[in-house]
């Protein structure tokens, strides 16, 4: 399987896209040849804005360009944008519904070397509870570029995490991509994995591997948290009756919860994977770190076989 | 944001609103719309109820000039898209601007009495999605002259002379976002963008210099990259000349630290921070009426428009 780094297709179908859209804006704090914002600055200086470093006020003058009709695009780490900038994302994007997109990169624990003030397991929380806002989270990079491209034409706010490393293709250059939609990726019948982001490539490893084992399961990618497709999710999980969310997040407050919610009134037996109640750190690979935090596939596969006991 | 008005003015009021609107540089009537406002925000907030009394008294005359003199606006199209922008970036004197913008007509003044009422479209801050006119959402100091900031990039960008105007409060300065704007906005030389500071020395809990001491404003909005001029901010006159000073400098963004009154117009309210948001019994209220109403009077009375007031 050939693999993608998003950050640079990022770069690119932004700038593809800001070709054709004057309206399209890049703002960056300092970031841009870590965000690939760089690519705009470069060939497009008109449609950069470069704000230093000040998070806070890069948000709000996104909210400014966005009431002058511009679809401005916030950059930097994600835990700086969800963060450092939440009052600014509350008071003027949410609460006005302003056509700000708002894009976290190095999100989850991709930041491995400069630890947990640089990684961010709380982000989807965060903005999953403001009101208005959509939260995407893709598993790959294609899937960045076809949700880039859906963001332009959705006008509202939009959050969109995504991870530093390099990410296997898991769809193609040619699947579409809608906000709010979930995507099977491999059918099952014991057990329903709802993953998103990096976690997705693992859940189809163990779900292939549990297959030779004689355990069929169905993995479901949920490219948006929010708002979250409820009826798909409520359908994917009747006939297994039994699901596990998987998310590189905290498990308070992101897909697990998301999930949860949607399955309320079901009578379903769920479990979540991911970050319990805990700051990352820092570690010379990604490898290690995801490890210790039981973000692989035996961890995966060890919480399926539980559930199955249930 | 476009805004669809429930009820529309007739013809004969619009007309004669526009002619006023862009043309009104007689300083008196001016002054006479400043304390028509000042009455608008004693009706907005009315008898018995908290409101910000303080710091929407001292910006009548800052908003009666943007209104009724400087920008480009129209309140029977408030999504114009070449119109100018104002952020009220201390967005707690909301009356301010609700009493403003029911002058100009966005909204008929009878609205002014529903404000902080469950469904109003009279929110306690403003609200861009309620209320025409409004611009911004704001109430979380220190953030609208960053919005202001983005404003003025994006009109900019869209090919229009548009201007923006952003009301900051001497005690708003102790929030960090000030300064990075401060900052942000000469390093990209924004020059369609004004800042005015309502220098009214009176925070929340007491004087700014006792609270949070900001010091000299002037030195600092200057050092900081801005064209800075001193004002008197309740003299119309001083204050349409610094609006118009602030049009023909060009690479860098305008500063008017308009040396202000908390609570401007009413013996009781001013120069306190008790009435920084508080209440009046109607008592209290009708005195504060009388008192302007008083002051309306005598103002009309004056024979020399063209004088400072």
């Amino acid at each position: 399987m050939s693999i993608h780094n998003p950050r640079e297709e990022y770069g690119k179908v932004l700038l593809e896209l800001a070709r054709e859209n004057r309206d399209i804006i890049a703002l960056d704090a300092d970031l841009c040849k870590s965000t690939m914002t760089c690519m705009i600055e470069e060939e497009l200086p008109e449609q950069y804005v470069e704000m230093g470093i000040a998070e806070q006020n890069m948000l709000s003058v996104a909210a400014g360009l966005a009431l002058t009709g511009k679809i401005p695009f916030a950059n930097s780490f994600a835990i700086f944008l969800t963060s450092r900038a939440f009052d600014q994302i509350r008071q003027a994007i949410c609460l006005s519904k302003l056509n700000v997109k708002i894009i976290g990169s190095s999100a989850g624990l991709s930041d491995f070397g400069d630890g947990s003030t640089h990684q961010t397991v709380e982000d989807v929380s965060i903005m999953r509870s403001i009101p208005n806002m959509t939260v995407i989270s893709p598993c790959d990079a294609f899937q960045l570029k076809a949700a880039i491209k859906a963001m332009v034409k959705y006008k509202g706010p939009v959050y969109m995490r995504y991870t530093r490393s390099d990410m296997t293709d898991l769809t193609t250059e040619t699947d579409g991509f809608e906000i709010g939609k979930v995507y099977k990726m491999c059918e099952g019948s014991d057990i329903t994995v709802f993953a998103t982001g990096i976690m997705v490539e693992m859940a189809l490893n163990t779900a292939k591997k549990l297959k030779s084992e004689g355990i069929s399961v169905r993995v479901v990618n949920v490219p948006t948290v929010k708002p979250l497709d409820r009826n798909a999710i409520i359908e994917l999980s009747k006939d297994t009756g039994r699901v596990l969310t998987t998310e590189e997040h905290s498990i308070i407050g992101g897909l697990g919860s998301a999930v949860a919610e949607a399955l309320r009134n079901e009578r379903i037996c769920i479990e979540f994977h991911g970050i319990c109640d805990e700051y990352g750190q820092s570690s010379n690979e990604m490898q290690p770190l995801l490890d210790h935090y039981g973000l692989n596939e035996n961890s995966i596969e060890t919480k399926i076989i539980e559930l199955l006991k249930k | 944001m476009p805004f669809k008005r429930k009820d529309k003015l007739p013809e004969r009021e619009m007309n004669l609103n526009r002619r006023k609107l862009h043309k009104m540089k007689d300083y008196k009537e001016l002054a006479l719309k400043a304390y028509q406002i000042r009455k608008n925000i004693l009706i907005a907030i009315g008898a018995g109820h908290k409101g910000h009394f303080g710091g929407s008294l001292s910006i009548a005359e800052i908003m009666a000039t943007l209104y009724f003199y400087k920008m480009k606006h129209d309140p029977h199209n408030p999504g114009m898209a070449d119109r100018d922008r104002f952020v009220l970036s201390k967005g707690h004197s909301s009356p301010g601007l609700y009493a403003t913008l029911a002058e100009a007509g966005y909204f008929p003044k009878s609205d002014l009495p529903t404000l902080k009422n469950l469904g109003s479209h009279l929110q306690g801050h403003p609200d861009v999605l309620k209320t025409p006119g409004v611009e911004a959402n704001t109430g979380s100091l220190g953030q609208g002259l960053s919005i202001g900031c983005g404003m003025a990039i994006g009109l900019k960008h869209n090919g229009l002379s548009s201007r923006v105007y952003v009301i900051i409060g001497d005690g708003e300065h102790g929030e960090g976002q000030i300064w990075e704007a401060m900052l942000f906005a000469p390093a990209r030389k924004i020059d369609n963008l004004v800042a005015i500071v309502d220098k009214n020395n009176i925070q929340a809990m007491g004087p700014t210099c006792e609270r949070m001491n900001t010091g000299d404003l002037v030195s600092k909005w200057r050092a900081m990259g801005w064209h800075t001029i001193e004002i008197d901010g309740h003299d119309v006159r001083q204050i349409a000349e610094a609006f118009d000073e602030a049009e023909t400098i060009k690479g860098m963004p305008t500063a008017i630290i308009a040396n202000t009154m908390k609570g401007k117009g009413v013996s009781f309210t001013e120069n306190t921070a008790a009435y920084h948001n508080n209440s009046m019994n109607q008592e209290l209220y009708n005195k504060a009426m009388q008192e302007l109403d008083d002051k309306i009077a005598s103002l009309s009375l004056t024979v020399h428009s063209e004088k400072s007031f």
